[in-house]
């Protein structure tokens, strides 16, 4: 390893390649949730579906020997989480929030029943590409290893933010999500078009959950997740149901969370636990600006529980 | 969720067999009683027990007693450190007939297991841990901890020759003295091969947080440190980190070398087995346990991994030596004239502390040379 002191710029390094390597998750997650909600659902259970995908694309990825089955496995077993959701939630009186904090516990629970043998085998890698090497200085190097998944992830949520106005599937989820009594009146059906939408969550939610266990931090624990899934289902609200807002939120949480290692390894040692608390107190802090107590949140889907 | 799943199970287990069985245990039941050999164990984890850190130390410890005889092994895993565990125990005394339980986690003690001792006076539970006191708590509780911090400086001796940069990397979870004379360790062994080496730790602030472990073993990387230890639940994640960016590794709680067999310096570990062994050995013997028992390497509570194929010449012959030194017992890692990294005089020329030494319980700086701080 070739040593290279780089003093302060560390911290900027670190909350770049942060960014990058910790926010995919969160991409994916959000993006997903960002689906289902605008659908004129709630899934909180994608915290479980993460950690079910994490838990199947690292032992797919042991048994075939290769990363690639591993994700699509992951998102195949989100896409069942999802539709189960999606089939529980179209009977009536039934909470979606309710079923998504079991389906939560449920995922998690099946993940470490099926995962304890795959704790100690060792899984092939994703792919990064490395976009640093116009550089010889190896941070620089190391933290523009950027996977594949990330920028998949940036392409998606690009790719939604087009499809949510310009398509007639991106209107459909949307009148869904308004009003379920205009979608009628348009022949569509809501329940199918939801149970849909946390489908592709779901699936969304599992890749994300690949990512965890495939490449950062790359290995299958119990506690891969410590809470990431539900945190991006809260990123959902920051981000006002916007794709591209799912990334800028997934990016700025991914950085900050980088910012408390960075500014202890420079010798800022003061004061860590507020560092690492940056990323929420930046969270309340625009709550609070852009809330209002005479109108809804803007851009909030009408048919959401927590809205109507 | 799970342990509750767990009871339930367990529960259902039981009563089928009980009733499958009835006619067969009520006439054998006198008999297996006068058995004096015949006892459960049980044993209760916090974490999943194949961590690659504190969990799997304590379960590679229960596994060496599966083959004494009339020794059955209960175990429980992911028990969280609230009213769950009691009914861990409860159910582990109830329905296995456990007559001794280690309850490996800091957070059990108190109340939970103190509650546990009142309820069940007959059954023996020890508890890892120094907490114990003679005054305070019920004679059928009792502590067992092992001194670590030596096979930290082993660690930093082996740390030491092997670093180029002269910069070693430690990832912590919380500024505890354990932890802190776990660090202060490290450097000094580190410093005993050179006094310019330093040592930069950066606290996550939880025992278990996967990503930002990773995020702050990549940030020492960045920083130039070549050699990383750590003190966190599960080291799995820092070692497969560092040996990621191509940095050395030393491990702490188990033997991490299967992670990253190149870069796997050595490591500081558990031998709880010992410990284990000499509970039940008690236990099937009918004498008293003891209630508050600690050792070091010495001891034979803490083992050194063995040494990776990184490791140079000089290095090996230097923890030959430093181990040997040990052994004979006396070994003093704090010793003066030794300063904290704010310039405060924590041990003076002359001033010695052992491993058992009182004063080290209440550590509360980091020795010059660590770039860090307790708060």
């Amino acid at each position: 390893m070739d040593a290279t002191d780089i003093g302060l710029w560390g911290v900027p390094l670190a909350i770049l390649g942060g960014a990058i390597r910790v926010s995919t998750p969160f991409i994916f997650v959000s993006l997903g949730e960002a689906i289902t909600e605008r659908s004129g659902r709630i899934n909180l259970g994608l915290e479980g579906t993460l950690v079910f995908g994490a838990m199947t694309a690292y032992a797919v990825a042991v048994m075939t020997n290769s990363p690639w089955p591993g994700l699509l496995a992951a998102a195949a077993a989100g896409l069942c989480f999802g539709l189960f959701h999606g089939w529980i939630c179209k009977f009536s009186k039934v909470n979606d929030i309710a079923i998504g904090i079991a389906l939560m516990l449920f995922g998690s629970g099946l993940a470490f029943f099926f995962g304890k043998p795959f704790i100690k085998p060792k899984a092939p890698n994703l792919p990064a590409i490395p976009f640093g090497a116009w550089s010889d200085i190896p941070q620089v190097q190391a933290a523009l290893d950027v996977n594949v998944l990330f920028l998949i992830g940036a392409a998606l949520s690009l790719v939604l933010w087009w499809a949510f106005r310009n398509t007639r599937a991106g209107l459909i989820v949307r009148v869904v999500g308004d009003s379920s009594d205009a979608a009628r009146a348009m022949g569509l059906n809501p329940n199918r078009v939801r149970l849909l939408a946390t489908g592709v969550g779901g699936a969304l939610a599992g890749i994300g959950g690949a990512y965890l266990s495939l490449y950062y931090p790359g290995s299958w624990t119990e506690r891969i997740s410590s809470g990431q899934g539900l945190m991006a289902v809260a990123l959902v609200i920051f981000a006002r149901w916007n794709p591209l807002g799912c990334f800028a939120a997934a990016l700025l949480f991914g950085g900050a969370g980088a910012l408390g290692p960075a500014l202890q390894s420079v010798g800022v040692t003061q004061g860590y636990y507020l560092f690492y608390a940056a990323p929420y107190i930046l969270t309340l802090v625009i709550m609070i600006a852009t809330s209002s107590p005479t109108r809804s949140l803007a851009g909030a889907p009408g048919e959401l529980s927590i809205t109507k | 969720m799970t342990d509750r799943f767990m009871l339930n199970r367990r529960q259902l287990l039981k009563t089928s067999a009980a009733g499958a069985v009835l006619g067969l245990v009520s006439a054998s039941f006198p008999i297996s009683r006068a058995f004096a050999a015949a006892a459960t164990v049980g044993f209760i984890y916090v974490g999943p027990k194949d961590d690659y850190g504190y969990n799997q130390a304590h379960a590679e410890g229960a596994a060496s007693l599966k083959g004494i005889e009339g020794i059955s092994i209960v175990e429980e895993e992911n028990v969280p450190e609230t009213v769950d565990v009691q009914k861990t125990m409860e159910s582990m005394i109830n329905l296995d007939g456990a007559s001794l339980i280690f309850p490996t986690s800091f957070g059990y003690f108190d109340p939970h297991m103190l509650a546990m001792c009142a309820k069940f006076p007959d059954v023996q539970f020890r508890h890892c841990g120094g907490m114990w006191s003679k005054d305070k708590h019920p004679m059928n509780a009792g502590s067992y901890f092992g001194y670590i911090g030596m096979g930290q400086y082993l660690n930093g001796v082996v740390a030491g020759h092997t670093s180029k940069s002269k910069k070693l990397g430690f990832v912590a979870a919380k500024p505890i003295p354990q932890v802190l004379l776990n660090i202060n360790s490290f450097l000094l062994g580190a410093r005993s091969v050179d006094p310019t080496i330093t040592c930069q730790v950066i606290f996550t602030g939880e025992w278990s947080l996967a990503v930002k472990e990773a995020e702050a073993t990549n940030a020492l990387v960045d920083q130039g440190a070549d050699v990383i230890t750590c003190h966190v639940d599960s080291p799995k994640v820092v070692v497969e980190t560092a040996a990621g960016r191509g940095a050395f590794v030393c491990g702490y709680h188990a033997n991490q070398s299967p992670l990253a067999p190149e870069k796997y310096l050595t490591g500081a570990e558990w031998n709880w087995a010992k410990v284990y062994k000499m509970f039940v050995d008690n236990l099937v013997a009918g004498t008293p346990l003891p209630n508050f028992t600690r050792g070091g390497l010495a001891d034979g509570f803490v083992k050194m991994s063995p040494l990776g194929p990184a490791v140079g010449e000089a290095a090996r012959k230097q923890f030959d030596g430093t181990l040997a030194e040990m052994m004979k017992g006396g070994f003093s890692v704090i010793k003066g004239p030794l300063k904290s990294n704010k310039g405060v005089v924590v041990a003076t020329q002359g001033q010695a502390f052992v491993e058992t030494a009182i004063e080290l319980e209440s550590m509360d700086y980091l020795v010059e040379g660590v770039v860090g701080s307790t708060a």
